[in-house]
């Protein structure tokens, strides 16, 4: 029990140097920063130990109002408590570390389970997380009878092509490409701020993925930021404004999508890699796989498979800018 | 000092329970000719330091009465839960893997028997049998299988669908090697689980039945024998009578029910962080 | 050796609507057939079929001339699958599972990038891409003359996805396996197979 308090709250790292937003909302503070973000797991070993596993490590990540920011990592990595973390509902063997601002202020348990649902909303995978036994309408407009919130749910209802008789359907009788609109239509209801869509296409064919993240391009014109975590980088290319790859608990580069029109000016080895291995550039691919989260190596948890290591991968690795991007290498220029 | 974790305790949890129950049956069997022995000359002594638990009207020691008393229920649980166990796990596997004909009379069964109360049931069934101790187990047994039968009925036609199992048949492995070492893994902890927790119900019902007059004839030391002639002098303000048998059926149902809980937490690795 | 299907009909509910409707295709052992298709066209439904894990409605699915499903023992036709999770008993070691293969050759684990220690290993403590190595490794026993691969690599990293059909690639070409891969995506088919076919052309609704 005590171990997780200790833990449970932000441990507040110190803000970089000093030129972090204050503690009043600024409009041209980004929507949603995450700094240094680790989120780690009380678990059993096999009989009596009890370890600690470091799913995340070291996540950074930035969204801006009206834009959408994809961060792909392949799946079972752990990404997805990305999201949880940031809603404030992890897992209670869950400890999470770093810090965490909305709009410029620093996004406390208190201030997100004010925010969640309202200005901050998750747009969870599958409609598992609807309530089975409620309509959709009523679901949707959390049970608000009043006229407008009728009709705004018509107005969202139609621009994503649901006709109303949708409204009085109980999730289970939803097809399959219904349920990703109304899941999105939740979303709307209102007027978010910032948009959390974790594994949006989950084996969608590409036609029905790329319609799916194309709602979510909208919301993003509309003004909101928009936070997309995935394992697809092909279809979030097509989509997003910024891509931070993930890999093995870390976030390893973050870079505007037209950096991966060409493998130059991309900046980590890892991101390179994946760019050579795609169908249309090659297809080529590198020796190894993703590391365990229990088996990390020290500092950058790619270099057993880079073909560039040195001495200095394995110290700890500043998270720096390089041409307009970041990266986590010591070799990236 | 090193932080005991919640695995660490529940396991400590359970070796006490264990130590305790089985403590009780082996004093208990030891002591068959003392619970009975009669000794006027110390008839209703009140609890004290010679005779903790005090003596009743006839001048026996209550303490040597109660722990028989309860290492008789415990047998007669352990044997009317293992028994009800194992007609759970036959019927719950035939169930699911013999087809829609025996699936539908077997979950008739289970609806009907979950229709009556159980102590309904006993009570006929132990009457049916000639009472004493085989018309009990009989009876227990046959009452307290439906629903740990269900649970592994539904355990079994969910793992059927499970990929691995159809993969397991399509490499070839036969129905056998895909029961023991695909299907049994599953069933195990929720049979051993289902079956601790079999035990407090086996117990509360033996007695039940007994401190109601159909169960163990009245020679039989057992704790609802004891319970049930304790109330007649109950009035009397002889409340060690009561009260010590009493108690010590309700810790060690509880104590079962600890015991059941622990291992369904260590068996079970989601369970286990909670 | 050919594996035909030969005017299948399949619905999964005697009332529901055909997933496929009088549905032909052959292929020898030498080919690599790519299949795309939307969802809702019974993708998924033609592997399991393929590989035996259901029966057509209607028609027939031929290995060399014999039904299918006269194959007792260990199946010809092995499907990998789109979920590795499912794939695997999350109680049973990995030690223990790799056995159920039929005699899995070093070869095969060395190539797929197997490391000794999974074997030791229960499922929770690999990630996807290590399970859906593992799940393939399983699946290409000696006996294995196809293989169908059911959008394996589409849960995976892109350098995960292009090391596992590389190696693909080159094994059944070794091994003279035929090998069926569906996929969503027309660049992952174009990059692997040798003939590619779009359910949509079969489709008569």
């Amino acid at each position: 029990m005590s171990e997780k308090k200790e833990t449970s709250s932000y441990s507040g790292t110190d803000r970089l140097n000093g030129q972090t937003a204050g503690d009043t909302r600024r409009e041209d503070a980004p929507v949603l920063k995450i700094e240094r973000m680790s989120i780690s797991f009380t678990q059993y070993d096999r009989g009596m130990h009890q370890t600690s596993l470091p799913v995340i490590r070291d996540l950074d990540v930035e969204v801006q109002a009206g834009e959408m920011v994809a961060v792909v990592g392949s799946s079972g990595s752990g990404k997805s408590l990305l999201a949880h973390g940031v809603m404030g509902v992890l897992p209670y063997n869950a400890a999470m570390g770093g810090r965490i601002t909305y709009c410029g202020e620093e996004l406390t348990k208190e201030r997100i389970e004010k925010l969640r649902g309202r200005e901050i909303v998750l747009v969870p995978q599958s409609i598992a997380y609807l309530n089975p036994l409620m309509k959709i309408g009523p679901q949707i407009r959390r049970g608000n009878k009043a006229a407008e919130a009728r009709e705004k749910l018509r107005g969202i209802f139609n621009r994503y092509e649901l006709d109303e008789g949708v409204e009085a359907l109980y999730p289970f009788e939803l097809s399959g490409g219904m349920n990703r609109r109304v899941l999105i239509s939740t979303a709307l209801m209102e007027e978010p701020k910032l948009v959390i869509a974790d594994e949006p296409t989950p084996g969608l064919d590409l036609a029905v993925a790329k319609r799916a993240m194309s709602h979510f391009r909208e919301l993003a014109d509309m003004g909101a930021g928009v936070l997309v975590i995935t394992h697809d980088l092909e279809l979030a290319l097509e989509v997003a404004d910024r891509i931070a790859v993930f890999y093995a608990g870390t976030t390893i580069e973050e870079a505007p999508v037209q950096d991966f029109e060409h493998e130059e000016t991309l900046r980590h080895p890892y991101t390179k890699a994946l760019w050579r291995a795609m169908p249309r550039h090659g297809f080529q691919y590198i020796e190894g796989t993703q590391p365990y989260v229990k088996n990390l190596p020290a500092g950058c948890s790619f270099a057993p498979r880079c073909p560039h290591r040195g001495e200095a991968c394995g110290k700890e690795m500043d998270y720096r800018m390089v041409r307009g991007g970041k990266v986590r290498c010591v070799r990236a220029e | 000092m090193r932080k005991i974790n919640r695995r660490q305790r529940v396991l400590l949890g359970l070796g006490l329970s264990a130590v305790f129950l089985a403590a009780v049956c082996i004093w208990g069997s030891l002591g068959t000719e003392a619970a009975r022995a009669t000794d006027f000359s110390r008839k209703n002594i009140p609890p004290c330091l010679q005779y903790p638990f005090g003596t009743d009207w006839l001048g026996r020691d209550m303490l040597v009465r109660t722990v028989k008393g309860l290492s008789m229920s415990i047998v007669i649980g352990i044997t009317a839960a293992a028994v009800s166990a194992v007609i759970a796990l036959l019927l719950g596997i035939a169930s699911a893997t013999m087809g829609k004909a025996v699936d539908s009379v077997v979950s008739f069964v289970i609806d009907l028997i979950m229709g009556v109360p159980h102590i309904l049931l006993l009570i006929l069934i132990s009457v049916a049998m000639g009472k004493g101790l085989k018309g009990v187990i009989v009876g227990v047994a046959v009452t307290h299988w439906p629903s740990l039968a269900r649970l592994i009925r539904a355990e079994v036609l969910q793992l059927k669908e499970m990929p691995y199992i159809k993969i397991a048949g399509k490499l070839g492995k036969s129905r056998g090697y895909i029961a023991v070492k695909h299907m049994l893994p599953h069933l195990l902890p929720q049979f051993i689980v289902g079956l601790v927790l079999l035990f407090p119900h086996a117990i509360l019902h033996e007695s039940s039945i007994t401190f109601l007059g159909f169960g163990l004839s009245t020679e039989q030391p057992a704790i609802g024998i004891v319970l049930s002639e304790a109330m007649k002098y109950l009035v009397t303000g002889k409340w060690w009578l009561a009260l010590f048998p009493g108690l010590f059926l309700v810790v060690t149902v509880v104590l079962f029910y600890i015991l059941g809980q622990s291992l369904r937490k260590l068996l079970d690795p989601g369970s286990v962080h909670q | 050796m050919e594996l035909e299907i030969k005017n299948v009909f399949y619905r999964y509910t005697s009332k529901g609507r055909w997933i496929l409707k009088n549905f032909s295709l052959s292929m020898d052992n030498t080919e690599r057939v790519g299949i795309t298709a939307p969802s809702g066209y019974g993708k998924t439904t033609l592997c399991q079929l393929l590989s035996g894990y259901l029966k057509p409605d209607q028609g027939e699915i031929l290995l060399d001339g014999h039904p299918l499903a006269s194959y007792k023992g260990y199946c010809p036709v092995q499907m990998v699958w789109q979920q590795p999770e499912f794939a695997v008993n999350p109680r049973l070691r990995l030690g223990e599972a790799i056995k159920e293969g039929d005699e899995i050759e070093e070869r095969v684990i060395r190539g797929l990038g197997l490391e000794p220690d999974w074997f030791g290993r229960f499922p929770a403590e690999l990630s996807g891409g290590e399970l859906q190595r593992f799940s393939i490794a399983r699946a290409l026993g000696k006996r294995t003359r196809f293989l169908i691969a059911d959008e394996i690599s589409t849960m995976l990293d892109l350098i995960t996805q292009s090391q596992i059909w590389h190696f693909l690639m080159d094994e059944v070409e070794k091994r003279q396996i035929g090998l069926i891969a569906v996929s969503h995506n027309p660049e992952l088919i174009d990059r692997v197979c040798t003939r590619k076919i779009d359910l949509r052309l079969f489709d008569e609704k």
